[in-house]
This record gives C-alpha cells, structure tokens and sequence, in this order.
C-alpha cells in the first residue's frame, strides 16, 4: 500500500457459494485481476476462480523438513561422535541405526512448525486492522455469507461501472470500503 | 448405489438362469433402501450455515454455566489440587513416598504415563488419519478429540518428570549446551522418546490451534462482550475467510495431517521400545510397536466416547454427533481390540515357541503368580466383555457404550500394569524378586491427573467450540458447488 486510497474497494454480497463462485468467474473473466472472495468454509475452486494459482506452502513445508532431518541427524552425530564420544556398552560412537528415530522426529517437528508459520506468514497474519472489517455486514462472512471484493487497485476499477457491474451478478448488497 | 450395482448383477445372472424374477431385483433394491436408512447420518438434516453455527457457538457465548457444570468442574478442580498435593510432598521428600523399590523401578508413573499418552493418540488418528481417508463423519468429533489429546498428553507429561527423582533437573533430558560438556546418550530409547513426546504434543497443540483459527473468528464476530470480542479476535488473528487464506489453509491442514499421521504411529512405537529394547522378559519382544499403538487407538476410541456420550446429550448435540459417530467408533474399538487380543496372544506362544524358560516363566507367573487376579481382570476387561459390542443393539445405545469404555479404560491401564510391575517384580534372579505395593501418594498423583484432564475438558467445553463450526458448514447440502 504506497499510496493509501480512501476506498480500498467495492464489495458484493451473496447468500451462495455457487452464486461466489459464479460471479467471481464472470468478474474476472469481465478482466477485473485485483479480485479477493471470502467465505465461511473453504469452497473447492474458488481461490482458482479469482487468479490464485501459486500455492508456496508445500515448498515451505518441504524446506522445513529437509532442515529439520539434516540437522537432527547431523545434531546426534556431532555430540556422539565429535564432540564429546562416550563409550557405552561398546557402541561405535557413530551408531547411525539409532539416530534414525530422532532423525525422523526431527523431519515432522520442522516440517510441521514450517506449516504452521509458513502458511499464516503466507497469508499475512496475524493482522489485527483489515478494510474489510471496516464493512457492517462483513460480520457473517464467517457465518453464511459470501463476499466477493474488486480492489480500487484495480486498472478496471470505476466506482459506478463496478458498482453496476457487481448489481448485475444478482448480489444481495453492495458496498463501498472505506480503507 | 451399493443397491443399484448389486441388483443389476442380480438381474445380469437371471438372463442366463430361469428364474428371473423382477421381484426379486425389486425386493433387493428395498432391502437395501432400508439399510441405507437404517445408517445413521452424519448430520441430521434441517440444518443451514446459520443454525449450526448458532447451536456450536451458543455454547460458548450465550449458554449460562448450569450448576451441574459448577460442581463438575469444582470436583476436578478439587482433584487437580490433590494432585499438586501429592507433587508438592513428593518434591519435599523424594520418590521414597512411592512403591517404587528395587526390583521395580518403575511403578504407577511410567504405568499412567503410557496410559495417558495412549489416550491421547486417538485425537490425532481422527483428526489427522480419517481426513486423509476422507471419513468425513470426523468433523463433528475431531475438535474436542484433539483436545482430549492435548489433555491426555499434558497429563501423560507430568509422570516422567517428576519420576526422575530430582524433577528440577528434569530438562537435563534435552541437549543443551551446558557446563559439564555433555550430551544426552541418543543410542537410548529413553532419549528417543523425549523427542518423540515433545514432537507429538507440539505437533498436536499447532494442529489443534490450526484448526481453531476459522472458529475463533466466528466467535469474535458474534461475540457482544467486548473483552470476549477483544480475546476471540487477537487469537484468531484476524482471519478473514480470504479464498487465497483458505486455499494455503487447506493445503497446511491437509500436509500437517499427513506429517502427523506417521508421527502418532511413531509415538507409541516409541514408547513400546523403552520396553522391548530392554532385556526383561515380557518386555524384549517384537510385537511391542504395533500392538502397543492398536492398544493406544483401542483406549483413545474409549475415551472419545466416554466423553462425547455425556457432552452430546447435555449440550443436546445428538443431531452433530449421532448414532453413526457412536457405531462407527464402537466398530474401531472392536477392531483394535482383536489386534490387541491378537498381541497377547503371540507375547503367549513366543514364550513357548522361543524355549526360553525366563519367557515362559513370565507367562506362569501372570497366569498363577501373586498378581493374577489382575491378568484375568485385564483379559475379561480388553478381550472378553468389549466381544458384546458385534451387538449392534448395543454399539448404538449410549449407555452400553459408556459402561463398555469404561471397562476398556480400565483394562488398558491394567495391561500397562501388567507389563511393567509384573514384568519387573521376578526376572533373572530369584534372589532380587519383590513385589509392588502402591503408596496413597500413587493413588493421589493418578486420580488428581485425572481430574487435571476433566477440569481442562470443562474448561475447554465452555471457552472454545467443541466442534469444529466450519467443518461442519462443510457438511451441509448447501455447501456443494458445482464447477
């Protein structure tokens, strides 16, 4: 956000998610590309409807585990066998078959934290202010209604054009949000 | 459609045979309308996105506390503070107030601690492993399953700290880098199953607070108190149902679920090998890892419904959590119970078919030692009484199902007794056998865990939902799209 536009973007309304997900496809197919829909569950395609096509998190999740297996392994190895060996029971100090157990512990700690942290960086959050909140009627949206919002950053974006376009798709409301 | 199929095989046969009945097709298809109707549904129809979530959120935010809660919470927090009690001496005096003496090391601690953490694996086989098989019956048990996890793993975590005899030391356990310059011995399970306890209960307490995040924001939304609306909203982080939030959402779910799934296999097996790594008979044995996880999965389903019997019908949930959730955990307990069954059966022909005379002795001594009186208890409790649940008259009435739990709970712990004290109590040497007499301190630290777990269920029950509001919206006819 470089410069702060008093309207962050139009929102529409529906009772639906087929009717989100209909009128997401016609706005973007209308070549409106800032586009965002939210929804009280997670509706299969939707993300697709609006442009959403690059999901990172399992590459975030992949990276996470790899970190964690070498360094778990590589962490046993180093303190048996470098650092300070013990001789137990005539163990070699490098005994490999029982560092596969923490080695393994190690590749779900770090690929779950990577999950975790990853996705909700991905998505931004936390975020204690958002313009949409800003929205009376938005309250249901994690209830059972659907939004569907063209951003004033849109190159499209024209507040009576949209506004008219938005009535067009059949929304139960329309408003304007400030930012 | 299963009807369908079969009638028209029906009818493929009859075109070569005589007797070709349409009758008969007909017939079939009706027997098999009502067996369709006779199977339960997950949800019971009526209901829209606003009523489920009104009914699940009205718990938390409207519903006044009854008296009942009151003194259902007030009794296990009296028995959380017994508990604190009884740490409290054993801290001032030692584990001397134990039963615990040489030849058995290890008493009632590590006997609740693999009784707890066993408990606990069922939260995550129902909301890790049935998402990935795409049970989606789950969604109504899932949420406070997974709290029942964390609560039993909480509770599981307690014993081996304060079973290490200087308690304060007890993060010694975790490789840090410190003056003495050394590491912990990682060729010992014991260490192993450090790593894998706090792997678990990290795992589960994200996936758990993971799958809250859409559910807070619900109830920051409709929350009217400010401070409620002010906690619900900083905890839900300002989620806002984004399609692009949700679609990095469900592929984090999904991926934790699969992570999650071969660790809580790898936790009991973990578990198991502090034992079968051991030379002791009746614990150096192979089968330890699978049967101690059907084991686990087998006490977990029997916690899972001694707790949703009493939550569906006071909270009046029975049309979230039906007959079909009862039936269907009811069948799982079946199942891992004749693995279980199946696991006593091989520890029993090993120490025959092995002709190792200490093996064999093990098996004697449980059948006609001093404690046999709880073998048998343990085998009518996990192998006999639990054979009543191929009633199907029984998986479906509640009250059957909350008895025979019962009766599971108890067994499990009593086959985690079995295993350690009398194990333990006469190996190798005649010389050094003895026997295990728990203390009131023992009994005080079990039963106050106890109610440490049920106070953190009554807890959970009225500040969180119990069930997971927007898996369940999922669930509604009016969810489906089409492309």
């Amino acid at each position: 956000m470089a410069k702060r536009d008093p309207i962050y973007g139009m929102m529409a309304e529906f009772d639906t998610p087929q009717a989100l997900i209909d009128a997401a496809r016609k706005t973007h197919e209308a070549g409106y590309q800032k586009l965002d829909a939210y929804s009280p569950f997670p509706v299969e395609g939707l993300a697709e409807e609006i442009g959403f096509h690059h999901d990172e998190v399992p590459l975030v999740v992949l990276i996470g585990g790899i970190i964690g297996g070498c360094g778990g392994y590589l962490m046993q190895w180093w303190m048996s066998a470098v650092d300070y060996p013990l001789n137990i029971g005539g163990k070699p100090p490098h005994s490999w078959p029982a560092f596969i157990i923490i080695t393994f512990e190690m590749t779900i700690l770090f690929a779950a934290i990577s999950a975790v942290f990853g996705m909700l960086a991905l998505n931004g959050l936390p975020m204690p202010y958002h313009p949409v909140f800003n929205v009376p009627r938005f309250a249901m949206a994690s209830k059972d209604r659907f939004f569907l919002i063209v951003f004033s950053s849109d190159p499209k974006y024209n507040p009576p054009i949209t506004r008219a376009f938005l009535e067009g798709l059949s929304a139960v409301s329309i408003s304007e949000v400030p930012s | 459609m299963k009807g369908r199929g079969f009638s028209r095989a029906v009818e493929d046969t009859n075109k070569n045979g005589a007797l070709a009945p349409e009758a008969l097709t007909k017939h079939m298809d009706e027997q098999y309308k009502t067996v369709d109707a006779q199977q339960a549904p997950v949800i019971e129809p009526g209901y829209t996105f606003a009523t489920v979530t009104e009914k699940i959120s009205a718990i938390v935010l409207t519903r006044p506390a009854s008296n009942g809660w009151f003194v259902g919470f007030g009794i296990a927090f009296l028995m959380t503070m017994m508990m604190l009690y009884a740490i409290g001496f054993l801290f001032l005096k030692g584990v001397g107030i134990w039963g615990v003496t040489i030849p058995i090391g290890w008493g009632f601690a590590i006997v609740n601690f693999v009784w707890w953490i066993g408990i606990g694996h069922a939260g995550t086989l129902i909301s890790a492993i049935l998402l990935l098989l795409r049970q989606s019956w789950r969604n109504s048990i899932n949420r406070f399953a997974e709290a029942m996890t964390l609560f039993a793993v909480a509770c599981a975590g307690i014993f081996p700290a304060i079973h290490v005899g200087r308690p304060w030391l007890a993060y010694w356990l975790f490789p840090y880098p410190n003056t003495m310059k050394v590491w912990p011995q990682f060729r010992s399970p014991l260490i192993w199953d450090v790593f894998a306890v706090s792997t678990y209960a990290t795992v589960s307490a994200m996936f758990w607070f993971i799958g809250l995040i859409p559910d807070l924001a619900t109830l920051r939304d409709r929350a009217t108190n400010p401070a409620a609306r002010l906690i619900y909203g900083a905890l839900s982080m300002g989620w806002r149902g984004s399609a692009r939030h949700w679609h990095r959402y469900e592929t984090a779910y999904l991926l934790l679920a699969g992570l999650a799934t071969p660790l809580v296999l790898s936790v009991h097996t973990v578990v198991s090998f502090d034992f079968a790594v051991g030379i002791v008979p009746g614990w150096h044995t192979t089968i330890f890892p699978p049967y101690f996880v059907a084991g686990a999965i087998y006490s977990g389903f029997a916690m899972v419904l001694m707790l949703a019997i009493p939550i569906r019908k006071i909270y009046g949930l029975e049309d979230f959590i039906t007959e079909r959730h009862l039936q269907n955990s009811a069948k799982v307990m079946l199942a891992t119970g004749l693995i279980v069954a199946y696991g006593y059966g091989v520890e029993a022909f090993m120490s025959w078919y092995s002709g190792d005379r200490y093996d064999a002795f093990t098996i004697w001594n449980r059948l006609h030692g001093p404690y046999a009186p709880w073998y048998y208890s343990l085998l009518a409790c996990n192998i006999f009484i639990p054979q009543v649940l191929w009633i199907r008259k029984l998986r479906t009435s509640p009250v059957a199902l909350f008895m025979i739990s019962g009766v599971i709970l108890v067994g499990m712990w009593l086959e985690r007794f079995i295993i350690v004290v009398v194990s333990l109590h006469r190996d190798f040497l005649t010389s050094s056998w003895g026997m295990y007499y728990p203390t009131r301190w023992d009994w005080m630290t079990y039963i106050g865990t106890i109610g440490m777990f049920l106070a953190a269920m009554f807890l959970f029950l009225r500040l969180l939902p119990s069930i997971s509001i927007f898996e369940m919206r999922t669930l509604l006819p009016e969810a489906e799209v089409k492309e």
